[in-house]
């Protein structure tokens, strides 16, 4: 559309065309106050994206403030590309997750590989290398061919994007319900090591210093991507694909590595991504910063097509381009770094100092809108919010007691539930190594990544157990937290902090504002308990399919500190004689469980409790105990209950490794439930006594050469026996044979 | 020894190669960015993994035609040790240096495992301090590494014993006559899709790797006397 087509600043106010771009009546006269004029077709434009949801937060604003964020090591808390923390040395790590559901419900491969892409600019621009990459990934059940389809498309983007880059994708978590059927949620975390000294903020400032324009030419894709994101899916979504960028992986590793060399130059001021609604946020948000304002020339936006508008230039979510401010007059050194990669670094504006965006196109001004109209002062609503029937109904419910009759078979129908069977389908097709540093590969509770020139290690996890969230908002946001720290503790590391990306349905709706805001408060209490404080994150609503939310699913991604590279610590048995240890007690809890789930086809009652302070000193015994040297493996009891960590602590072991253990009080809880807190511990036999002065565990049984997990009950009674060959079989299994049998 | 490690737009194996050689063999080493045009002052040339130039059109298919190859194949001409690693193997095979051709993986998808590998061919530069026979641990991350060649290259190979390594037990890509690795006829050029440089610290789970670039050190070290 050409300027002269467009609609004109009337038009637009009297056929309520921002409606069409996600805008309300009042959000408009608001606008039209701020300006003290009616906006054009493209100040609308601009507008309408950078307070959606997806930009501004909105709606979630005023339940993110009660996360805690500070902490002594805390170096960056959320408002930058990525959150940093201290980990000694003059090193800091520094990480994000971000969501890409909406794109990858329309367009799997693109909408997960240029959410992997966003997530890996968003770690550079803060002038960090990127080390690792995660993912947390929910799909419907396996019984669909659009479920399956979603699911392998999915899995090829994060791979076909990150393998290419060269960055390891090293953990993750994949779960299945069928309330994600048609809304999936596609969630990656990118972490980084940076030198405190070259620490980058996204800020524009010094007037007339120099606004540069890098990587990927500007396109027609991605319009209006933010608003997309900020709205509930539904049949015409499909129309919606144009607004799904084409990712460019090659593009991205010639950015990354130039954009690495660049900010090592004191020539440079400031570096963002230009990610969610492109050039419209990256220059608005580095100015409001900073407490300058830009001007940019459009004529100098690098264009992959003819006949581009403003409005098209400035909604454009082209991928893989990032917006610098560069010191006046030091243009070319900058220019030069890129030209070595092949990338043109152009001058597009300057810095001002009157706090204005102003847009220049064919020698006219075509938008001049104030910075902080934009960002700082963009709306913030506190909506309503009801406990919701349902959650009444379940509070009130009698506990449920499953009945078992064959523990044989149970535990190996637990072991083929897609959400537990072994991923390796999946992580098989990930480059885990690249940059060789990969310590613990994924498969066991935390990836683990060495740091290269240190004794040091970080543990990696994402974690978010939803069905006890929508069970319980605040019980479950406490758990998803804790399960956290617990992975990062199982591998011999203290958790210093998190990073969430918190997927919810319409904040519109009562009930969804009210999970929204109890799995806040849960997770905060968790933080503060666990002293881990949140330092990045993003928000993700309106995940919903004609009218149906998705269940509430808080996403943590945590990242501990591993002292010493003798403490890293894995999931599996090691050796014929180690005495096996549980941590913890089980209660008869089985709302939301696997169990039930298996059981009953559906999740109903309650989620089980949690006891922070009991989490808090179970995860510091265990530490110590890893740190003292006497534990051999360490994992926790999670989704299926004991049983099913014991079998992924024998089928992780060497070929021929089994585990014989006695079961004493109620089968089924003990076997079965989710009871938190709980951990599985091996320890040689010469440390059996260190190892008992400092944890309280109960000894359960031990790792034998047999081949065969055997559990035994009190009176010698034999409970479960399997041989460990079939019980890897089945595991391993289930997935490949779920996508097989869609023909 | 100095060793070259070649970067083109998108490796991504490099760091992984430069540290293999400095810090597990402790020799020189080197990046070399794909313009230079002149490989004189180094004794051995790496080509890395990774996917150059985003391997859009074909793996190393654009990789070839970069400033330093000439000076590689010169390196090869010159009898030095060279080496390409998955996609310095793919960039290899398209300039020529090697017979034969990749094709995508059997299952048509990536894959990233530790396989085991059998030592084929123990007399050559790059594989003397292993045992003939020898298996050895070694991962693969890759999605065109299903090598193919015509039968009488193949007969050719065989004949030469230019297979160096082949996959033991499962082949995980498809590849002909289970070839993971082939050297040229004169024996100083080596492309292989496993990645020796994954597999030079135990801590990451295997070092058999190290072997190789040691082989590479005890050759160079036989053919230059010191004359100090």
């Amino acid at each position: 559309m050409s300027l002269l087509l467009e609609p004109s600043a009337a038009m637009v106010k009297e056929q309520k065309l921002y409606r069409e771009m996600g805008l309300t009546d009042e959000e408009f006269a608001r606008i039209e106050a701020m300006l003290g004029r009616l906006p054009n077709y493209t100040e609308t434009g601009i507008f309408a994206v950078m307070w959606s949801e997806h930009c501004s937060y909105k709606n979630s604003k005023p339940v993110l403030k009660k996360f805690p964020t500070d902490g002594p090591h805390v170096l960056q808390g959320p408002g930058e590309g990525a959150g940093i923390v201290d980990i000694g040395d003059g090193l800091a790590v520094a990480f994000k997750i971000e969501s890409h559901n909406h794109p990858s419900a329309i367009e799997p491969y693109q909408g997960a590989a240029t959410g992997v892409g966003g997530i890996i600019r968003d770690v550079f621009s803060m002038g960090a290398r990127p080390i690792a990459l995660l993912n947390s990934l929910r799909f419907g059940e396996l019984t669909s061919p659009r479920v399956n389809y979603l699911f392998e498309h999915v899995v090829a983007g994060i791979a076909g994007y990150g393998n290419c880059v060269g960055i390891p994708t090293v953990g993750g978590e994949v779960q299945f319900d069928p309330a994600y059927e048609g809304n999936p949620l596609v969630n990656a975390m990118c972490v980084g090591i940076i030198r405190h000294e070259d620490i980058q903020r996204g800020i524009a400032t010094g007037v007339g210093n120099t606004v540069m324009y890098v990587g990927a030419k500007t396109g027609r894709d991605g319009i209006h991507g933010a608003t997309f994101a900020s709205e509930e899916l539904s049949e015409q979504s499909e129309a919606k694909r144009p607004a799904v960028q084409v990712g460019d992986p090659f593009m991205e590793k010639l950015l990354l590595e130039a954009c690495l060399e660049a900010v090592k130059s004191d020539a440079l001021v400031g570096i963002q991504d230009m990610g969610a609604a492109g050039l419209t946020s990256s220059s608005a948000e580095m100015a409001s910063k900073g407490g300058f304002g830009i001007e940019m020339n459009l004529d100098l936006v690098p264009q992959r097509e003819a006949g581009m508008t403003p409005y098209e230039m400035m909604l454009s979510e082209s991928q893989e381009r990032m917006l610098l401010v560069v010191k006046q007059g030091r243009e070319d050194e900058i220019a030069a770094i890129f030209a070595k990669y092949g990338l043109e670094a152009k001058a597009i504006g300057k810095v001002t100092d009157d706090r204005m965006l102003r847009l220049f196109f064919h020698g006219e001004v075509v938008a001049e809108i104030p910075v902080d109209a934009l960002a700082k002062d963009a709306p913030v609503y506190h909506k309503p919010s009801a406990e919701p029937a349902y959650y009444r109904e379940f509070q009130a419910m009698p506990p449920y007691i499953p009945h078992i009759e064959d523990y044989n078979q149970t535990l190996l129908g637990l072991l083929a539930q897609p959400t537990i069977a072994s991923k390796e389908w999946v992580y098989d097709q990930y480059d885990y190594m690249v940059r060789t540093n990969t310590v613990v590969a994924p498969g066991s509770d935390a990836a683990v990544v060495r740091i290269r020139g240190t004794n040091k290690a970080l543990a990696l996890t994402t974690d978010c157990n939803s069905r006890y969230v929508y069970l319980d908002p605040e019980t479950g946001g406490k758990i998803a937290v804790a399960e956290a720290a617990r992975n990062v503790v199982c591998s011999g590391a203290k958790p210093l902090a998190i990073t969430d990306c918190l997927n919810f349905g319409s904040p519109e709706k009562p009930d969804i504002f009210w999970q929204l805001e109890k799995a806040v408060d849960g997770m905060s209490e968790a933080c503060r308990a666990l002293e881990t404080p949140v330092v990045s994150g993003n928000v993700s609503l309106y995940n919903e399919t004609n009218g149906e939310a998705v269940y509430p699913t808080p996403v943590v991604g945590m990242v501990g500190l591993i002292e010493d590279l003798s403490h890293i610590t894995t999931q599996s048995f090691k050796q014929t004689g180690d005495l096996i240890y549980v941590i913890g007690e089980a209660k008869p809890e089985f709302g939301g469980s696997e169990l039930q789930k298996f059981l009953e086809g559906r999740i109903f009652g309650k989620a089980p409790e949690i006891d922070l302070k009991v989490e808090a000193s179970r995860q510091r015994q265990l530490l110590a105990a890893i740190r003292a040297g006497v534990v051999a493996s360490a994992h926790d009891v999670a989704e299926g209950g004991l049983a099913v960590a014991l079998a992924e602590c024998v089928m992780g072991g060497a070929s021929g490794l089994g585990a014989k253990v006695t079961i004493r009080g109620d089968l089924i809880s003990e076997l079965f439930s989710e009871t938190q807190s709980r951990f599985v511990v091996s320890v040689k036999k010469e440390h059996q006594e260190a190892f008992e002065q400092l944890v309280e565990a109960k000894r359960i049984g031990e790792v034998t050469d047999d081949g065969t997990f055997t559990v035994n009950g009190e009176q010698g009674e034999t409970i479960i026996r399997l041989s460990v060959d079939d019980l890897r079989n089945v595991w391993k299994g289930a997935i490949p044979c779920l996508l097989k049998s869609k023909d | 020894m100095k060793f070259a490690v070649i970067v083109f737009p998108g490796s991504n194996c490099d760091v992984d190669m430069y540290h293999a050689v400095a810090d597990e063999l402790g020799e020189e080493v080197e990046y070399v960015w794909h313009d230079e045009e002149n490989l004189d002052r180094f004794d051995a040339i790496l080509l890395p993994g990774g996917f150059s130039y985003g391997d859009y059109l074909r793996s190393g298919a654009i990789a070839r035609f970069s400033k330093v190859m000439a000076a590689v194949k010169q390196a090869a001409e010159a009898g030095k040790p060279v080496l390409g690693v998955c996609n310095g193997f793919q960039i290899l095979l398209e300039a020529g240096l090697l017979p034969g051709a990749m094709r995508r993986n059997q299952g048509l998808k990536f894959i990233c495992r530790p396989v085991q590998l059998v030592v084929e061919n123990n007399e050559t530069m790059f594989t003397s301090a292993y045992d003939k026979g020898e298996v050895i641990t070694i991962p693969i991350a890759h999605g065109e590494g299903n090598y193919y060649c015509d039968e009488q290259t193949l007969k050719r190979l065989v004949e030469n014993r230019q297979i160096v390594f082949r996959y033991h037990g499962e082949n995980p890509n498809g590849s002909l006559a289970e070839i993971a690795g082939i050297v040229n006829e004169r024996g100083n050029v080596l492309g292989m899709m496993p990645h020796p440089e994954r597999a030079v610290d135990a801590l990451l789970g295997s070092a058999d790797g190290l072997k190789l670039f040691r082989s590479i050190v005890n050759y160079w070290r036989e053919t230059h006397v010191v004359t100090a």
